[in-house]
Formats: C-alpha cells, sequence, structure tokens
C-alpha cells in the first residue's frame, strides 16, 4: 500500500540578505490514510515551513531546493502551479497557527467559505452555502445558518479556528496538516479541538500531520511521531517508542520538560541552551552545543540510523543503553 | 449609528460656523468692507444708503449675525462685474468643476490602483522602479506645469486634443455635462488627467504599500491554500483590504482636487468655478469671492462626512463598532 | 466615536530603508550623516545641482548678461526672438527673448532668486514660527496643546492652495503678501511634527532631570528639547522649502503671486504662456525646465535626508 504521502530528503532553503537558511534541511517522513502523525520542535525548527513546502507554498526567498514529496506516489514538486492549485484545499488542507489571522477580516464567513467549496466542486452558491453550513455545524458551530453572515472579528479566537478546520475539512482531504492549530487558545478548547480534529479525521480517511512543540498535547493521540531540530528530523518512531524509550538526546530533554512526566518534587528539567541561529550552525551534529552526551564524534554529520526496528534517529551516541 | 451620524452633523456644523467667522473676519475685518462690499462705481448717496442697508453701522457681532443671516438665505451678494447673485454665479459653474474634479478622481483610481498593485506584486522589476520614480515627479511637479507640458506635447505638438474649453455638451438633470459628448469628452481628458496626476502617485503609493504589506499576511496564505486562483485571492483577498484606505484617502482628496481644479481651469480655461474665483480675485469682485469660499467650505464638510459614512459602510469592524 | 478614532491607519508611503549597515570605525554622528547620505549618488548629484542653482540665483546680477529691468538695455525690436538669435548690439540670446525683448537666460536667473528668496524665506519663517509653537505646545500640554493642536487640524484640513488664495484674495498681490500667504499655510507642519517629536522627548528622564534642577524653561525648551527635534524638522524643512517653491510659483501663474515689477518664474512662465499655443514655447519652456529642475534637485535632497534621518528617529 503506498502512504497518503511520502516526504523524502526535503531541503527548503530561504536565500535571504543575510545568508541562506536551511529552515528545512534533509527531511524525510510518511504518513498513511487515517493516521496521526505528531511533527514536534522547538519554535523554529521547521515545522511551518515542512509545511508549506507540501503544500507548495513557500514563498520568495524561500523555496524547496531538493527531494521529494510524493502524494499517493506522485512527486508533487513537480506538478504545475494549476494541478497543484487543484490538490491544494481539496485532497491537502491545511489549517494555521494563528486563528486570529487566517480569515480574511473583511469578507464575511459565507464568502470565504463558499469560495472555498466553489474553488473545487461545480456546485450552484446555494449548494455551496448549504455544504459550509453543514460543515460549520460539524465542527460544533452553534447556529451555523446565521454565523455565516458574520465577519470573523465577531467569532471568539476557537471559533475562528473551528471555522478555519471547517474550511480545510470541506473536501474530506486525504491530508490534513493541522500547524499548532491550538496552541493560540486556552487548555479546555485545545483538547476539545484536537479530539474533534482527530474524530473527523479517522471519519474520512483523512491523514492528520500534527504539527506542535508541545510533545504533551500528542502523546494520547498520534500514532507516529517526528521529532525535528534545526531543520531536521531527529527521531521518528511510533509514539509509544518515542515517548518511552527515546532514543535522541533531544527528545529525552523535550520529554523531561513536559510538567506531567516529571515526579512529583523533582524539578522541571529544562533543555539547556538557545535554539541555534539557522543563519549559523555549527559544523557536525546542531545540538552539540547543548548535549549532555557530545563528545568529539558529534563534530562529524550524523546520518540517520535504526539502532532499533522502527525507530531511527540521528545521533552517534542513541540511548539505547541507557533506557535498556 | 443614528447618535454617530448626529454627532458628526453637529462636528460638521462647528466647522462651518468656525469658516464662517473666519471668512467674516478677513472680509469685514482685515479688509476694507465698505470697499468689498460695494462696487467703487457707487456714488456718495449711493454708498451711504448701501452701508445702512448691509448694516455696516452696527456694532460688529450684530453685522455677523446679519451675515449668517444673509447668508441661511442663500444671500451672499451680487457679483460687480456680472450684477447677477454671487450664489447664483456660483452655482452655474459649479458642474463644470464638479465634472472635472470627480473624473480626475475616477481616473486617479483607474490608472493609480493597477500601477500600484503591478508596483506591489513586483516591487524588485524595472518597470516599477520607473512607476515609482515617475510618482515622486507626480508628487512634486506643480499641476499648472504639468498643464502646460501636456498642452505643448499633445495639443500644439501632436495636436491630438484640444487645450481649452469644454467642447460640446448635453443636458442632463437640467445640466451640462461634457461627458456625454464625444467632443465633450476630447476637451474632458486632458484637464483631467493633470488635475489627476497627484492622485495618481498618491493612489499607486497607498496600493503598493497596501500589496506590500498585505501578501505576507496569513489570511493571504491560507486563501491560497484554499486552492483559490490567484486572480481571486489578488483582486478578492488582498485588494478589498487594501480599498479601504484607498477609498478613504481618495475621498477625502476630492475636496482638495476641486480646490486644485482652480489651477487646472486656469490652464486649460475650463469654465468651472476655480476659473471664475481667479478672475473674480483679478478683478476684486468680491462679492463672489466670499461666496466661493463659504461653498467651498460647505463642501469640504459634506465631502469628509459623506467619506466617513463609506468608510463605516466598507470596513465591517468599523460598521459594528458605530452600530454600538 | 470621534472621526480621529475611525481614521484608518495609513501605510505610510516611504521608500526601503537603507539597512544592514554594520558597525563602522569610530565616527562622529555628523561624519556618518554625511557617509550616509553620500550613498546615494543621486541624492549628491541633487545637492550639487541645487547649490549651483542657489549659488546661480545669488549672483544673478554677475552672471546675468543683460539686467533685464532696466528697460534701457531692452529693445523691443528683439522681441520673442527664438533660443540662439544675435541681438541688434551683437550679443546672442542663448535661450530666446520674451515678448518685451528681454533675454530669457538673465530673465531665468533674476527669477530664480525671487523664486529662491520666497521659498526659502517663508519656510525658513514658517520654520520658526511652527517650531516655536510646536515645542510651547508639547512643553505646555494642557488646554494651550490642546487649542494649538485643533488649529493645526483645521489648517491642515484645507488645501494649501485655497489657504493661500483665501489670503491673497483680502491682502492683494504682493511679494510680503505672498511670504505671508505660504508662512501661514506651512506653519503647521512644522508644528505638528515638532510637537510629535517633543512628546516623545519630553518624557526621557534627562528632561525630568533638568526639570528637578530648576532650569529655566526657556532653556530647557531650547537646549533639551530642540536639538532634539532637529532631524525630522530638517526633512520637512526641505520638503516645505520645495512646496513653497511650487507653490509661489503656481500663486504667481495664476496671477495673484509676486507683481509684474518682480517677476518670478511663476510669472515667467504665465507670461509666455500665451506664446506657447503659436509654437513660440521657449518663453514659457526654459522658465518651467528652471523651476523643474530646482524642486527636483530639492526633493531628491529631501528624499534622502528623510531615509538617512529616519530611522535614527526610531532608535
Ligand atoms: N520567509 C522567510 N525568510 C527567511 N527565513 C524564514 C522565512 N520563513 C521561515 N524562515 C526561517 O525558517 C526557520 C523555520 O521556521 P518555521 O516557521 O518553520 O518554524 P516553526 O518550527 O514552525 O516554529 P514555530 O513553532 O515558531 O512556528 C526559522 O528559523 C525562520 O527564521
Ligand atoms: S550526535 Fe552527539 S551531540 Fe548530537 S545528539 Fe547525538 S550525542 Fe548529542
Ligand atoms: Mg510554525
Amino acid at each position: 500500500m503506498t502512504a497518503t504521502l511520502e516526504v523524502r530528503n526535503l531541503r527548503t532553503h530561504f536565500f535571504t540578505r543575510a545568508g541562506v537558511v536551511k529552515a528545512v534541511d534533509d527531511v524525510s517522513f510518511s504518513i498513511a490514510g487515517g493516521q496521526v502523525l505528531g511533527l514536534v520542535g522547538e519554535s523554529g525548527s521547521g515545522k511551518s515551513v515542512t509545511g508549506f513546502s507540501v503544500m507548495g507554498l513557500v514563498d520568495p526567498p524561500g523555496h524547496v531546493v531538493e527531494g521529494a514529496i510524493l502524494y499517493q506516489g506522485r512527486d508533487i514538486t513537480r506538478l504545475s502551479e494549476r494541478d497543484m492549485r487543484a490538490l491544494r484545499g481539496n485532497r491537502i488542507a491545511m489549517i494555521f497557527q494563528d486563528p486570529m489571522m487566517t480569515l480574511n477580516p473583511v469578507l464575511r464567513i459565507d464568502t470565504q467559505m463558499i469560495e472555498a467549496v466553489q474553488a473545487h466542486a461545480k456546485v450552484s452558491r446555494a449548494q455551496a452555502r448549504s455544504r459550509a453550513r453543514d460543515a460549520l455545524g460539524q465542527v460544533g458551530i452553534p447556529s451555523p445558518d446565521e454565523r455565516l453572515a458574520a465577519y470573523p472579528h465577531q467569532f471568539s479566537g476557537g471559533m475562528r479556528q473551528r471555522v478555519a478546520i471547517a474550511i480545510a475539512l470541506l473536501h474530506h482531504p486525504d491530508l490534513l496538516i493541522a500547524d499548532e492549530p491550538t496552541t493560540a487558545l486556552d487548555v479546555t478548547i485545545q483538547a476539545q479541538i484536537l479530539s474533534e480534529v482527530q474524530k473527523l479525521a479517522v471519519t474520512y480517511g483523512t491523514a492528520l500531520i500534527w504539527i506542535t512543540h508541545d510533545l504533551s498535547v500528542i502523546a494520547g493521540l498520534a500514532d507516529e511521531i517526528a521529532v525535528m531540530y534545526a531543520g531536521r528530523i531527529v527521531e521518528t518512531g511510533s509514539a509509544a517508542r518515542v515517548l518511552d524509550t527515546p532514543l535522541h538526546p533531544y527528545t529525552q530533554g523535550l520529554i523531561g520538560s513536559v510538567p506531567s512526566r516529571n515526579r512529583r518534587g523533582e524539578k522541571l528539567r529544562q533543555i539547556p541552551g538557545m535554539t541555534p541561529s539557522l543563519l549559523r550552525l555549527p559544523p557536525g551534529c546542531a545540538f552539540r552545543t547543548r548535549c549532555p552526551h557530545a563528545d568529539a564524534a558529534c563534530e562529524q554529520e550524523p546520518e540517520p540510523s535504526q539502532p532499533v526496528p522502527g525507530q531511527t534517529t540521528r545521533c552517534f551516541h542513541p540511548l539505547i543503553a541507557v533506557s535498556a | 449609528m443614528t447618535t454617530w451620524l448626529i454627532r458628526r452633523l453637529i462636528q460638521a456644523l462647528f466647522v462651518v460656523l468656525a469658516m464662517s467667522v473666519i471668512v467674516f473676519i478677513g472680509v469685514h475685518v482685515i479688509g476694507n468692507p465698505v470697499d468689498i462690499l460695494i462696487s467703487p462705481e457707487a456714488d456718495q448717496a449711493e454708498r451711504a444708503r448701501i452701508i445702512a442697508s448691509l448694516g455696516l453701522d452696527q456694532p460688529l457681532w450684530k453685522q455677523y449675525v446679519l451675515f449668517v443671516d444673509d447668508a441661511l438665505r442663500g444671500d451672499l451678494g451680487r457679483s460687480f462685474v456680472f450684477n447677477e447673485p454671487a450664489l447664483r454665479l456660483i452655482a452655474q459653474r459649479m458642474p463644470a468643476t464638479l465634472e472635472l474634479a470627480v473624473t480626475a478622481v475616477l481616473m486617479s483610481m483607474l490608472f493609480g490602483i493597477p500601477l500600484g498593485l503591478y508596483a506591489g506584486l513586483y516591487p524588485d522589476g524595472v518597470v516599477a522602479r520607473t512607476i515609482m520614480a515617475g510618482s515622486i515627479l507626480g508628487f512634486s511637479l506643480p499641476t499648472f506645469w504639468v498643464g502646460l507640458m501636456l498642452i505643448m506635447v499633445f495639443a500644439v505638438q501632436l495636436g491630438w486634443l484640444p487645450s481649452t474649453g469644454r467642447g460640446a455638451t448635453a443636458e442632463l438633470f437640467g445640466i451640462q455635462w461634457s461627458f456625454l459628448t464625444l467632443d465633450g469628452l476630447r476637451h474632458l481628458l486632458l484637464p483631467a488627467l493633470n488635475l489627476s496626476l497627484f492622485n495618481i502617485s498618491l493612489v499607486l503609493r497607498l496600493v503598493r504599500a497596501g500589496v506590500r504589506e498585505t501578501l505576507p499576511m496569513d489570511f493571504v496564505k491560507f486563501a491560497r491554500a484554499k486552492g483559490l486562483a490567484p486572480a481571486r485571492v489578488i483582486f478578492v483577498h488582498v485588494l478589498k483590504n487594501i480599498m479601504i484606505p484607498v477609498v478613504t484617502v481618495v475621498g477625502l482628496e476630492l475636496g482638495s482636487t476641486i480646490a486644485f481644479a482652480v489651477v487646472t481651469e486656469s490652464v486649460f480655461a475650463w469654465p468651472g468655478m476655480g476659473k471664475l474665483i481667479i478672475d473674480s480675485i483679478n478683478v476684486l469682485d468680491r462679492p463672489v469671492i466670499v461666496a466661493y469660499l463659504m461653498m467651498i467650505v460647505l463642501l469640504f464638510v459634506t465631502i469628509n462626512l459623506v467619506v466617513d459614512l463609506l468608510y463605516t459602510l466598507l470596513d465591517p469592524r468599523v460598521r459594528l463598532e458605530a452600530k454600538g | 466615536m470621534s472621526s480621529a478614532d475611525t481614521a484608518p491607519k495609513l501605510p505610510l508611503p516611504l521608500r526601503e530603508g537603507v539597512g544592514g549597515r554594520g558597525p563602522v570605525r569610530e565616527e562622529t554622528p555628523f561624519r556618518r550623516f554625511v557617509s550616509e547620505f553620500a550613498a546615494s549618488h543621486i541624492a549628491v548629484a541633487g545637492l550639487i545641482i541645487f547649490v549651483l542653482i542657489g549659488v546661480a540665483a545669488i549672483f544673478a546680477s554677475l552672471i546675468a548678461p543683460q539686467n533685464p529691468y532696466d528697460l534701457a538695455q531692452l529693445d523691443i525690436m528683439d522681441g520673442r526672438l527664438p533660443p540662439g538669435s544675435a541681438s541688434s548690439t551683437g550679443y546672442t540670446y542663448l535661450l530666446g527673448t520674451d515678448d518685451q525683448g528681454r533675454d530669457m537666460l538673465s530673465g531665468i536667473l533674476y527669477g530664480l532668486r525671487i523664486s529662491l528668496g520666497v521659498g526659502v524665506g517663508s519656510a525658513l519663517i514658517a520654520c520658526v514660527v511652527g517650531t516655536s509653537l510646536g515645542l510651547f505646545a508639547a512643553y505646555i500640554g494642557g488646554r494651550t496643546d490642546a487649542a494649538i493642536m485643533r488649529l493645526v487640524d483645521l489648517q491642515l484640513s484645507f488645501p494649501s492652495i485655497l489657504v493661500a488664495l483665501m489670503i491673497l484674495a483680502v491682502l492683494g498681490k504682493g511679494v510680503m503678501n505672498v511670504v505671508l500667504a505660504l508662512v501661514i499655510v506651512e506653519w503647521a507642519y512644522y508644528t505638528r511634527t515638532v510637537r510629535a517629536s517633543a512628546l516623545v522627548e519630553r518624557r526621557r528622564e534627562y528632561i525630568e532631570a533638568a526639570e528637578c534642577l530648576a532650569l529655566p524653561r526657556r532653556r530647557i525648551i531650547f537646549r533639551h528639547l530642540l536639538p532634539n527635534c532637529l532631524p525630522p524638522l530638517i526633512v520637512i524643512a526641505t520638503q516645505q522649502v520645495a512646496r513653497a517653491i511650487a507653490l509661489e510659483a503656481t500663486l504667481s501663474f495664476l496671477g495673484l503671486g509676486v507683481p509684474i515689477t518682480e517677476p518670478s518664474l511663476g510669472l515667467l512662465i504665465a507670461n509666455g504662456y500665451q506664446y506657447m499655443l503659436s509654437g513660440k514655447y521657449w518663453i514659457s519652456f526654459y522658465p518651467g525646465i528652471a523651476l523643474l529642475v530646482t524642486i527636483v534637485s530639492i526633493n531628491l535632497v529631501g528624499d534622502q535626508l528623510r531615509d538617512v534621518l529616519n530611522p535614527r528617529l526610531k532608535r
């Protein structure tokens, strides 16, 4: 069975005045229909850019410089803009980070939903409108008929994100990229939205990539987890394995910094140091300056390895011995 | 909305009152009202009679009340030159000026929006740079100078377009208009272009800045993520956001365009109120001057009000706040 | 809700800054200012041209081949000669002559003197008046401030041409009247700018310190507030000189500005206007070019000044 999405050795770079920013540098992962992939990493690690690369929405001065993005076996980096547009919002959809900014402030909700329906389905305005209304109902917006005629600023942040989700799910996409859609919302709403989106994804057989910087958000829901650091994926594997027996020191650090996983009375373990600037990455392992296990070997570039079946990592000293 | 409107009306009334005081002081205190309001040809008896009838022997505040009282009844004196009520003279010339100014404002959007859009979408190209350099000239060159050049090139050298007068007119709503006949349109073109150059520069800079500012916004990316065609993204999502400031500015500029029509009308011998006021100043036909100034103030205040209204209609956020 | 609340935040049509300057050797602020200004060759060219024009205007009576207002030197027989014609006294009219037989080149040099004199003079007076009011408003605050700013708003809501027209309609023609009209048109721009930056400065600690030391008001205002308002003031003043010259030319062209005995460029253009349709373009055209070059050169300098001085404002 071919995966819904398979990303192979993707590199997306930004050619800025200050230098080349390798926001995504040799990233590979895959995801099948109905599955949930958690893409985790600190701010600036390249999660959003990975998502935009899949959508074909990387703006100058950036572009995909290398690699393949296979959607149902077809490399979509080679598609014409017109063919890509036919997929966007239709087979592959995305929800953005900041719900306050994703909806156009001067257009009514119905305008923004109807145009999304009509972009991919030859239906009348009335039909498009009724589909939009149903979609709003599905994401739990009360009295959708009235709400359609409203403007975005009349909605709360949580409601706006539901509208964005409704729009993304209008055409029951095969792949949904959710880029930290709940980070800006408060905790109770976060959990609600996450489980609702997951339910819908299961209903439609949609493959779901859930981007977050907070492991605890997806701990219970993700099938697979990919951990990103400085433009690279440093560890992948099933959620259970990655969370219980992390191989990469960075993953371990992330898990250590999740409050619920700390034993009582124990101090919260923060990863020391700062995310390095992507413009001036040290040669070798990018995590070297913060890693407790770093040694001379780490001045070389670590390649992905599979010390345990089904779990890959980019590290010279994976933590098998420690966790075993 | 109603309270808002009433408040704005009261504000407007205050401005008109303030300006009437200023014009009154200008004419009655700084200048000699006897010289200003009485034809130099009048003999001694006539002078005394008029001084009494105008109440110039009364205390100043009473004179002002009288002035306002007359003004309210639409009596701002008689022109010495035409021996007609000054107000009627101005009313006769007003359509020509309004026609010119409105055409100029429309032209400024017609040229300014596409040019600004282009310069905003391709900011680094040679064409965009040329457009921006041209707009600096449009800002800084005196209108009359550009008018002369237009006449020199298009009327004298090339002989394509006429350089003076309104040409043939046709009647609509009991008023003569140039834009209804082909000859009239030919006459309208150069003066309207001349008058619009400043506004074209203004609009194109506003639009360019707006495009540069809006393009990187999340909601534009989200619109693209829905799979919309580029035309819809640019003309609906981007442009609609920019149109609010543009329409406001263009509307506010209508007032100064009418004021600057004074220059263009003189260059192109366009028989509007601008030419009338210049002629009147040159022959010291002061009742006409006073009437013109009061009319212009009223016009300004009205325009400001209408623009405010239009602005609330365009921007849903303001509209709702105004509703309370 | 007042209209001020609904006013849209308009994106300023500013040029992109010259970002990315690294730290350089020790430099005085003035040196850095000069080197940043010189980064734009076109602005330097504008400055050179403007200085040349200024020198030509100041020494017009020495440079000009003819004194165009000495009737004894004019020969009506030489009227409306095209550029390059020889005069009856054997001298060449490089830019032709006007209807009085006046050498256009001389007329332009003398006209420049009046145009520049009126433009720069009125801008300077407006600068002094407007700056004083702005500083005063910012320092005093309260009702005085509110009253002054109301006046500024009212003034700025009417287009410059209209205000100038009103004043000249009441006062009549004359060089001094034009200067007065231009000052009245312009002062508000200075006041608004100076008040805004003075308000920012006022809240700084050193002003509070100066107040605690009970330094005299005048000293605080002029020694402490004013110097910090200078960068935006310089930018505005440059722009206003260009605007004043353009407005004076416009008013004179309309016959409301300077009298016929002291013709500025605008009046020269107006005089030649009637002959333009018959193809005798030079009487209007060359004064027009002089006006154009003057205004554009000032604006080039002004644009670069704005780019150089603006980032410093934000710091
Ligand atoms: N347009 C751009 N120009 C230059 N660099 C960019 C651009 N967009 C992103 N980057 C760089 O790419 C890197 C990755 O950014 P990205 O937005 O993918 O991070 P992220 O993992 O999504 O972080 P966050 O959790 O903050 O959203 C960042 O270092 C950023 O500076
Ligand atoms: S490669 Fe070395 S530095 Fe990098 S994570 Fe592994 S142990 Fe740490
Ligand atoms: Mg992100």
